[in-house]
């Protein structure tokens, strides 16, 4: 692919192709970390940290380990090992090398190993028959597009504090209301990429 | 009794995932039609059933230190089952749920029963609580998708039953309209629940 290639694949992942909004990866974290601006923030840090490394490592696994020994069936179960495993090695190893970072992000890193956007990610990465340099680049603009729609949904969210919201609608049900007017604002960059 | 207890509450008391407000990804995403919804619902069920029973009969050797990560190796072992049965007797399910099927590994509903009842209960309260809360969460899934099926397509399983003049109302389909009829429905729930509990005081 040349640059401009990139750009509208970068693009299309971030915007058109929302991991969130438009493929429904990682909707628990997404509703339950988004009731204040500084906890979705410190999701969305520990997701572009954790969503980049597993793609990366996952594909690896895949094709120097799962494809040479043919056992692709265990795909599912080596993932989701790989996956719980360096959620743990991150956070001991940034506990001892980076402790600012961790006491930002905390009690997010654990969280992550059930969020399924990433298995999600590592699992179309592996689908898609992206290339090393295609996959490190569709984790990252992933996170980017996962982090993007949780800021501005914990931004609309944080309002709800004033509005009069219907008694049988607070806490979930409006927040799925919300989500669905986002997507469909999302929705409008569709013809973005061909 | 306790057994039919254990069994019935998944209907209503804490009816996945509406009053148990968890994996909601699979949720939004196959619940374009009323078929779609039921598969995804009984594989959810058979994977929650199994991983049940054998966490419930594995509780007294797994440590509890390594228990999670002992319930999530159980868990993906039987979504792999789930999904090569898938592959060889319901190929155009397995197409159309796709991604969805691996990921049931991640939906919390599972984790959360193994960790929050089948790894303290018995072998026959952990099997009617996971066949309890996978048919509920059936259910819901057939109703969401035949409701967003109806209104967007036309269709109830494949037929028309709105008759051929009707204009289908394409964003109950779409994405946008998976989080909308989800939080209606919800709310619908929330209304009937607290009626009923009104009614219960009065009485």
């Amino acid at each position: 692919m040349s640059f401009g290639d990139y750009m509208l694949f970068i693009v299309g992942a971030i915007l058109v192709n929302n991991i969130l909004l438009a493929k429904f990866l990682g909707n628990c974290p997404f509703l339950g970390v988004s009731k204040r601006m500084d906890t979705a923030t410190g999701m969305s840090m520990a997701v572009i940290f954790v969503m980049t490394m597993a793609g990366m490592i996952t594909w690896l696994v895949q094709y120097y380990l799962l494809e040479p020994l043919s056992i692709e069936y265990l795909q599912t179960i080596a993932f989701i090992l790989v996956i719980a495993a360096l959620v743990q090695l991150v956070e001991i190893v940034m506990q001892k090398s980076l402790p600012a970072l961790y006491r930002a992000l905390g009690i997010f890193l654990p969280l992550i190993t059930t969020n399924c956007a990433v298995l999600g990610v590592a699992i179309i990465n592996i689908k898609e028959e992206y290339n090393f340099l295609d996959t490190i680049i569709f984790s990252f603009a992933s996170a980017l597009g996962y982090s993007l729609a949780l800021i501005l949904f914990a931004g609309i969210r944080e309002r709800f504090v004033l509005a009069r919201i219907p008694k049988v609608f607070d806490g979930t049900a409006i927040g799925l209301v919300t989500a669905g007017f986002l997507a469909l604002a999302f929705s409008g960059f569709a013809g973005l990429v061909g | 009794m306790s057994v039919v207890k254990e069994f019935t509450k998944g209907f209503w008391d804490i009816l996945p995932p509406f009053r148990l407000v968890l994996g909601l990804c699979p949720v939004l995403a196959v619940t374009t039609s009323a078929e779609n919804g039921a598969g995804m619902g009984l594989a959810t069920t058979f994977v929650l059933v199994c991983s049940n029973v054998l966490v419930s009969l594995l509780r007294k050797i797994i440590p509890s230190k390594v228990r999670i990560a002992a319930y999530i190796v159980i868990i993906a072992s039987f979504v792999v089952m789930v999904e090569l049965l898938m592959q060889a007797y319901a190929y155009p399910l397995y197409q159309a749920l796709g991604i969805f099927i691996p990921l049931i590994v991640v939906n919390c509903i599972i984790l959360g029963r193994a960790e929050a009842f089948a790894g303290k209960n018995g072998l026959a309260a952990s099997a009617a609580d996971g066949l309890g809360i996978g048919l509920g969460f059936t259910i819901s899934l057939f109703v969401l998708g035949g409701v967003r099926e109806i209104i967007g397509n036309g269709t109830f399983l494949g037929l028309h039953v709105l008759g051929t003049s009707y204009e289908p109302f394409v964003f109950m389909v779409r994405a946008p309209g998976a989080f909308v009829s989800l939080g209606v429905m919800l709310a619908l729930i929330n209304w009937i629940s607290a009626r009923l509990e009104a009614r219960g005081r009065k009485a």
